[in-house]
């Protein structure tokens, strides 16, 4: 018959249609502004609705997920920050775009160079945000961040992420990354560890 | 390897019998293939193709050795019917690169010589149209020719020096005296210098008056300009058509819109710098696009990083996720040309996003994945994914395509716009150097995974998928039947996922890459991706060039329209799923 | 506050502040503004799918009133620049921002539009759209992700929301005569650059 196909078609939307309405009605205050909400429309059996209504709700982030690189700093007990980059380098080596620049650290005095960067800058209107620096940093100081709110009004200086800007506490990145994070520090002890007993051997 | 290497020796054997003078087995270290003399490229060709029934040219491209003051022309033979690869060979001198055009015997050259003249100046003598086509008509200069240097030069290959250790931040703009990323050629004056005349179609549309011969009845044909903005071109490609009243004479794609330099790039960078950008070549698949360069460069490292079984097993469920996706898409915003506005791609969006999800929580990154490296992937699969997956692939996946099916396929104005629209025979496909979906739309049953197995595809039970009118319908229901054999491969690889290392190495950025050529491929979901890759033993490849499905299967776009009313441009170029990322590269 | 939310800038006698219908205006003309910006259906790379992704139904533009996007300039207010901007396409990129009526936005969406990005050292690529049309807000990220350019349109409400009718360009006696769109020559020619290439050529003359 001809038509047939059309009106199956249309019964598929109008199921969509429908199917909101059921959800909507079977889950009850819970569906919006909720985080169970928010994990229910982001499964596999999830009907009707499926928007986000980001401000107010927002998709929860995977682990790994990367926008731009950030600085590690661990804090000290009196609140001192220590860097952990040694400016080795090996980020700006591997990134493809090229939009890593290091300035390393001398010492005033005898001009040799410092395990630390004097200056350190990532040009994000460059940066691919593949995360090849995070990925190939022995010493697990640049990582990537979940911070995605970035929009400006004027991008030619601010958009050059110096140092100030680009550092941002080990707890932070705990907070983001808690998996990676846990894995890094058992590591750590692990080495730590290791160190101790061989002292202790001899 | 050994046996392959006879039976193509036993091959060679045959044709160097039948032209000692002029045909010689390539023996530079990593090479291989045949070498031959231009003058007798064509009658060899010929033969090749009749008699050895090479008939099937995926690629053509230039490689520019400077050092040797040559210009070598590469093409890659396979038969139609499976098997390994043909790779032909001709030197010219580079003060005067002339070789024969191939377009005669293979349709499919058409845009890629025009490519390899675009950017590395080699003439091919006979071409009916050997204009510029990613670059425009009175361009400065050949771009990849290994001497020309781009506005911002910062080096010849990265990393470059003065990032580290005295990395002072600034802007490569400021060693311009405009600013901007322009220079002109010495002698440039802009007051006698004259705009080239391919302006002239964006000036509006032609009209030219013909009188018809039978009832002496003046009628005009009308130029009509579809592009680079058009809401059904997928992104900025452009096409001027010629019409009488609304037959379509004469098609002529325009493209290069965004054409971002890759391979230029790709030949400063060094080889693993080069996964992210594979990344942004076909933006939809961007785990396919990883896949096959990976492939390509393992190829040349060796037996060493051939990737553990897992890191095999997470490859194909990666990239057969990609295929689904991509299809998904490609139905969604084929029914949008249609004018079905937007429903269908919202439904496909959202079975998108559900896949992005795994993406995101693999490899980090929606769209622009970064997720292989050279002998395996770069992480595991975390905790939890694999369920995900199962459920996608053994419930919400069937589950949406068959209501996909119900919603669309039977629908009278889908097949009333599409059914007898655009029709490819199998004979012209494989002359154009089709691939992929719109090769088997036309009945030819080649799919690189059974045609020439690679990774571990020879390990699953699946079928090749095949239509056999060649129309536009037939274009869009391969797409079903590959998402459904897609669904089957990823049940079988989930079921079957192994335990075990995902690398073959350790983490590494810099690879000791032999000396050598290496030519490598992929099943996406567009078709047949390949890279051409040449190593000279350094860092940085010496060539890197993307043989890009989308790109040469819009060779065979102005066969298929001629004749055809214009509003069934818009369906038969939304059949070919193009991304122009990948077509302009 | 009235006042201080939309600073009228005019010289309000005290106690009359609040009353004055300048201020009412502006605000009633901000929020209908805000409310039904009609992006371009315009995509140039990877991420105009991004920018699909966010029309598309997770994330929703309709929500901001903009689920309308149009492939034709005259009835945009707001144009996404979505990805690589190619010397190739430049001249129509210009052209289409000339060709939308005032008042216009421009949105510079993901690295390669604000500064050319990973491809920004391409001999075709144009380094940075805001070196040819005025733009906005930029949105950094490669791609940038729905939520991010969601961020960068709410931005964009932000910044229609302190604008004045009084001070708002197309009210003006002086109107706005375009840009001038460049020409595709042995590289590619910005018209606003000729003094200065002239100028170029005089001084090889010179020292000739």
């Amino acid at each position: 018959m001809k038509g047939f196909g059309i009106l199956k078609g249309l019964g598929v939307t109008l199921k969509h249609l429908v199917d909101t309405y059921v959800e909507d009605i079977k889950a009850g205050r819970d569906r919006y502004y909720t985080e169970d909400g928010v994990r229910q429309r982001m499964t596999s059996d999830t009907k009707g609705i499926f928007t986000i209504n980001y401000p107010e709700e927002r998709l929860p982030l995977a682990e790994a997920f990367r926008y731009v690189p950030f600085l590690v700093y661990d804090e000290g007990e009196d609140g001192e920050r220590s860097i952990r980059c040694t400016a080795c380098g090996i980020c700006s080596k591997v990134c493809p775009s090229q939009c890593i620049w290091i300035e390393r650290a001398e010492d005033p005095e005898t001009s040799k160079p410092l395990k630390t960067p004097a200056e350190f800058a990532i040009d994000i209107d460059l940066c691919m945000n593949c995360g090849f620096c995070a990925e190939y940093c022995p010493f697990d100081a640049i990582k990537m961040d979940h911070d995605f709110e970035l929009a400006v009004y004027d991008r030619i200086d601010v958009n050059i992420h110096r140092k100030e800007r680009l550092l941002k506490p080990a707890s932070y990145y705990a907070s983001i990354r808690p998996e990676s994070y846990a894995l890094e520090q058992k590591a750590k002890a692990e080495v730590a560890a290791r160190k101790a007993a061989r002292r202790g051997n001899r | 390897m050994n046996d392959q290497t006879t039976v193509m020796n036993k091959n060679y054997q045959k044709i160097l019998e039948r032209f000692p003078h002029d045909v010689q087995v390539d023996e530079r270290e990593g090479y291989s293939g045949l070498l031959i003399e231009a003058n007798q490229l064509l009658s060899i060709m010929e033969t090749l193709r009749d008699e050895y029934e090479y008939d099937f040219l995926t690629s053509v491209t230039g490689v520019d050795y400077l050092p040797d003051e040559k210009m070598e022309v590469v093409y890659h033979l396979f038969k139609s019917t499976g098997g390994s690869i043909l790779e032909v060979k001709v030197q010219v001198p580079r003060s005067n690169p002339v070789v024969p055009s191939l377009v005669g015997l293979y349709p499919g050259a058409s845009f890629q010589e025009r490519e390899a003249w675009d950017l590395l100046g080699i003439r091919f003598e006979g071409h009916p149209n050997l204009t510029r086509i990613l670059m425009w008509e009175g361009f400065a200069g050949h771009p990849l020719r290994k001497d020309w240097i781009e506005t911002f030069f910062e080096g010849d290959v990265k990393p470059y020096e003065d990032r580290w250790p005295e990395g002072k931040v600034s802007k490569v703009e400021t060693t311009n005296p405009y600013g901007k990323n322009i220079t002109y050629p010495d002698g440039f004056n802009p007051e006698t210098w004259i705009p080239d005349s391919e302006d002239l179609l964006f000036q509006g549309s032609t009209v030219v008056k013909v009188e018809q011969e039978e009832t002496g009845i003046e009628t005009e044909q009308l130029v009509v300009n579809l592009g680079p903005q058009h809401p059904s071109t997928h992104g900025v490609f452009r096409m001027v058509a010629t019409l009488e009243g609304e037959t379509v004479l004469d098609l002529e794609p325009v493209m290069g819109y965004l054409h971002r330099n890759h391979e230029k790039i790709g030949e400063r960078n060094t080889f693993s710098m080069n996964m992210p950008y594979t990344d942004r070549l076909d933006y939809f698949c961007s785990m396919s696009n990883n896949f096959g360069y990976a492939l390509t460069v393992e190829k040349l490292l060796g037996e060493k990083y051939q990737p553990p079984e897992r890191a095999q097993y997470i490859r194909v469920i990666m990239a057969e996720l990609t295929r689904i996706l991509n299809h998904f898409m490609a139905i969604g915003f084929f029914l949008n040309d249609l004018g079905a506005y937007f429903t269908p791609a919202l439904y496909a969006i959202k079975e998108r996003e559900l896949i992005l999800d795994i993406f995101e929580a693999v490899a980090g990154s929606r769209m622009m994945c970064n997720y292989y490296r050279f002998g395996g992937v770069v992480r595991d699969l975390p905790g939890g994914i694999e369920e995900q997956i199962r459920k996608l692939v053994y419930d919400r996946l069937p589950r949406q395509t068959d209501e996909m099916d119900r919603y669309l396929v039977e629908n009278e104005i889908v097949i009333g716009r599409s059914q007898d629209v655009g029709i490819l025979t199998p004979e012209q496909a494989i002359a154009f150097s089709a691939v992929g979906p719109v090769l088997r739309a036309s009945g030819v049953p080649y799919d690189i995974r059974r045609a020439d197995p690679y990774s571990i595809y020879d390990r699953f039970d699946f079928d090749v998928a095949v239509r056999y009118h060649g129309d536009v319908y037939d274009r869009f229901l391969i797409r079903f039947d590959e998402i459904r054999q897609s669904i089957r491969i990823l049940q079988q690889a989930i079921d079957d996922l192994p335990e075990g290392e995902i690398l073959a190495n350790k983490p590494a950025y810099k690879f000791r890459i032999p000396k050598g050529e290496s030519y490598g491929r992929v099943e996406g979901p567009k078709g047949e991706l390949g890279y051409y890759v040449v190593s000279d033993g350094t860092d940085n490849p010496w060539r890197y060039h993307v043989r890009a499905p989308s790109f040469i299967n819009l060779t065979g776009l102005r066969e298929m329209c001629l004749g055809e009313k214009v509003a069934d441009l818009v369906a038969i170029l939304g059949s070919i799923d193009i991304v122009l990322g990948e077509v302009d590269r | 506050m009235p006042n201080e939310l939309n600073k009228p800038e005019y010289n309000i006698p005290p106690g009359m502040e609040g009353t004055v219908a300048i201020t009412t205006l502006d605000r009633i003309y901000n929020w209908g503004r805000r409310y039904s910006v009609w992006p371009m259906f315009f995509g140039l790379a990877c991420c105009a799918i991004e920018m699909i992704a966010t029309a598309g139904a997770r994330f929703d533009m309709a929500r901001f009133g903009m689920e309308i996007m149009r492939p034709s300039p005259r009835q945009c207010d707001l144009m996404i620049v979505s990805g690589t901007v190619t010397k190739k396409m430049l001249p129509q990129v210009v052209r289409l921002y000339n060709q939308m009526p005032e008042p216009k936005y421009v949105l510079s969406m993901g690295a390669c539009a604000s500064g050319g990005g990973p491809f920004k050292r391409g001999y075709n690529v144009v380094a940075g759209i805001d070196k040819y049309i005025p733009v906005d807000v930029y949105v950094p990220g490669c791609p940038p992700t729905p939520q991010a350019l969601l961020f960068g349109l709410m931005k964009i409400q932000e910044k229609i929301d302190n604008q004045s009718i009084k001070h708002v360009s197309w009210y003006q006696d002086q109107q706005d005569e375009g840009i001038p769109v460049p020409v595709l020559g042995p590289d590619l020619i910005d018209l606003r650059d000729f003094p200065k290439l002239m100028e170029k050529e005089q001084d090889k003359e010179v020292q000739a």
